[in-house]
């Protein structure tokens, strides 16, 4: 039959088309984390299989330096980033003033400035202003940048709650300070732990921003990454590539669970 | 103990275009159950919000029992409210929800706990204290949302459209469980509705709200047989409405006549002068059509449709002038007038209603 014969062309269409973009955006991902086990040195010839360069990543004090700031790094900026982020969103979902969507806007921009021109205005800044560079100015940097996944986060999350919710509390005795500790806060927590989740993923891969202002003693995972690709590039790096890009697939994966168990749970069936 | 429980007088409140209130004013008796009935936005859930204190007017005052508390906050009213989506707090269970506005009050355990079981008994939820709200039907979550503002002992319940997301069964069985509650618990309950049918049913008064103005406030009787103004008769029930002049008025009936012919009315109370416009309305279920005149009556009609309508037939049809009345017949559809035919219009002469001057009596 034409008309069965039809249908069938359209149905191996979109499959092959959808594994056709995903092939080409993970083709060279998984690459690297195969060739994380690769027994040899070099990056373009299988060799066998070896875990050799994760226990090799793993014996290497610098390596461990540079997770540990990583990893402090991420925690803090994903923290102040969420405090700042979510007392953000429930001010300006309150609020109504003239230039609220600027405001938003400005908000989110940071979101959209190239990185190396964030990079170089904070170098400018701190120098200026005399910060020392180090951690203490990466975490200010990463924090700025986290800022707009909180914001965004939970603000879609308060446009989607019912404003009755609220009132509803007020309405059975509750003072504003009570609704926000009793109701706000609780329902859109979930939407604060993905934002920040997400933060957490930001700043861990970060390279252009934190270049510019870290200092020689201070180096994060990224950077090492970098430094490390530029002085010819070993597997020792795909290990830790491996391992970062885990990371983040947990981050992520984990505010989308976050994200989606909390929808079921308010959304009327 | 006073006799009014809640008085707002002369409410004004504009959001920025054009008032959405001009001028509301209302008392409401100790144990009433005054329904605003209007369509949507003709300023109910407004007028709802400003006595519950979610929303400040701009004019005006509310004073529950015998307090001015026009600028108190919501929560220090003695007032709660049935949100038209319920709003139960998505991240506590039923027995949390209802306890919450006494736990927020600082009651303590044991009265709460105690006060929560009698709640849920009385909207016969008792077996579903722990679950979330998201577990629980349209009609479950409305129960909840009954006993959690019922749970504080309100002075005055104010319910905004709570049955407006159930379907029509569920609807008739609150109905009657609703009113039935209000009796039990004697509160005075303020409803909104945009079902006339609804607002007829269970008020004991009924307000026609309609562009931020009170259209007519009555008994759902009042309303429905004398009703003040052409848009309360359009909006309540279902009716033909005739104008013409006012021929002339004797001691029990007065005769209108329009371009379509003659009709009579009654002329008791209806302050009718020979010569005056007047607009009558004719209730459907109340007006019937005969194949030959009546005597007080010349109002033909050409018959265009007709309908069974369980248990009685409808009659469409067209005056002269093309103006369509609907007109009831308790004849089988076979023996009733078919289409095409000349009907001749009439009713009781009691039973229609002379717009703005009540010529109804029963």
């Amino acid at each position: 039959m034409a008309g069965s014969k039809r249908k069938k062309k359209r149905n191996l269409f979109s499959p092959i088309y959808l594994t056709l973009v995903l092939l080409i955006l993970y083709l060279p991902i998984l690459m690297v984390v195969v060739y994380s086990f690769n027994a040899g040195r070099t990056i373009s010839a299988w060799q066998g299989f070896s875990t050799n360069w994760y226990t090799r990543l793993f014996s290497n004090g610098l390596m461990k330096d540079a997770l540990v700031n990583s990893l402090v790094l991420a925690g803090l900026s994903a923290a102040l980033s969420g405090g700042i982020g979510t007392l953000g969103a429930i001010g300006i979902s309150r609020s109504h003033f003239k230039f609220k969507g600027a405001v938003e806007s400005l908000a989110t921009l940071p979101m959209m400035i190239p990185e190396l021109v964030l990079g170089m205005a904070y170098l400018a800044l701190f120098t200026g202003v005399g910060v020392k560079l180090g951690m203490g100015a990466l975490v200010l940097t990463h924090t700025t940048f986290c800022v707009p996944y909180v914001f965004i986060n939970v603000k879609s999350r308060l446009v989607g709650m019912d404003p009755a919710i609220e009132e509803a509390a007020r309405d059975l005795g509750a003072k504003p300070l009570r609704v926000l500790f009793d109701i706000t806060l609780p329902l859109i927590m979930p939407a604060v732990i993905s934002g920040m989740m997400l933060a957490a993923a930001m700043s861990l891969d970060d390279v252009v921003i934190s270049f510019f202002v870290t200092s020689a003693e201070t180096t994060t995972l990224p950077l090492k990454i970098y430094t490390g690709l530029r002085s010819g590039g070993t597997p020792e790096i795909n290990a830790l590539s491996t391992l970062m890009l885990a990371a983040i697939f947990i981050f992520v994966g984990l505010s989308q669970l976050i994200k989606a168990k909390s929808d079921k749970m308010t959304s009327p069936r | 103990m006073e006799e009014i429980l809640l008085s707002i007088r002369n409410i004004t409140k504009n959001f920025g275009e054009g008032n959405v209130l001009s001028g509301v004013s209302l008392d409401v008796r100790r144990g009433e159950f005054v329904t605003l009935l209007g369509a949507s936005g003709c300023g109910k859930t407004t007028t709802l919000r400003i006595v519950s204190g979610l929303e400040t007017p701009d004019e005006g005052e509310v004073i529950l029992d015998g307090r001015d508390v026009t600028a108190l906050a919501p929560e220090d009213r003695p007032v709660n409210t049935v949100f038209q989506s319920y709003a139960l707090f998505p991240h506590m269970n039923v027995e949390k929800n209802v306890a919450y506005g006494l736990k927020v009050r600082g009651e303590d355990k044991k009265v709460i706990a105690a006060r929560v079981k009698d709640m849920l008994e009385l909207v016969q939820m008792s077996d579903y204290a722990k679950r979330m709200p998201a577990q629980l039907s349209g009609g479950q979550r409305q129960r909840i949302a009954i006993a959690r503002a019922l749970a504080p002992q309100p002075k005055l319940l104010l319910l905004d459209e709570p049955l407006g997301a159930l379907d029509l069964q569920l609807r008739r069985q609150m109905q009657i469980e609703l009113k039935r509650l209000q009796k039990k618990l004697g509160i005075t309950f303020i409803y909104i509705t945009h079902d006339q049918e609804e607002a007829i049913n269970m008020s004991d008064r009924i307000a026609v709200m309609r562009g931020g103005r009170f259209e007519q406030l009555g008994t759902p009787e009042e309303i429905y047989d004398r009703p003040k103004t052409r848009y309360v008769a359009q909006f309540i029930g279902r009716s033909t409405i005739l104008e013409g002049t006012v021929r002339c008025v004797g001691n029990e009936t007065a005769v209108i006549e329009n371009a379509n012919g003659w009709f009579s009315v009654s002329a008791k109370d209806a302050l009718l002068k020979t010569g005056q416009k007047a607009e009558v309305c004719v209730r459907t279920e109340r007006m019937r059509a005969s194949r030959t005149p009546l005597d007080v009556f010349g109002l033909p009609a050409t018959v265009r449709e007709v309908r069974y309508a369980g248990g009685s037939v409808e009659i469409f049809a067209a005056m002269k002038d093309g103006t369509e009345a609907v007109a009831t017949s308790d004849q089988p559809l076979a023996s009733a007038p078919k289409a095409g035919e000349t009907v001749y219009l009439h009713w009781t002469i009691g039973q229609a209603a002379v717009i703005g001057g009540a010529s109804y009596d029963a």
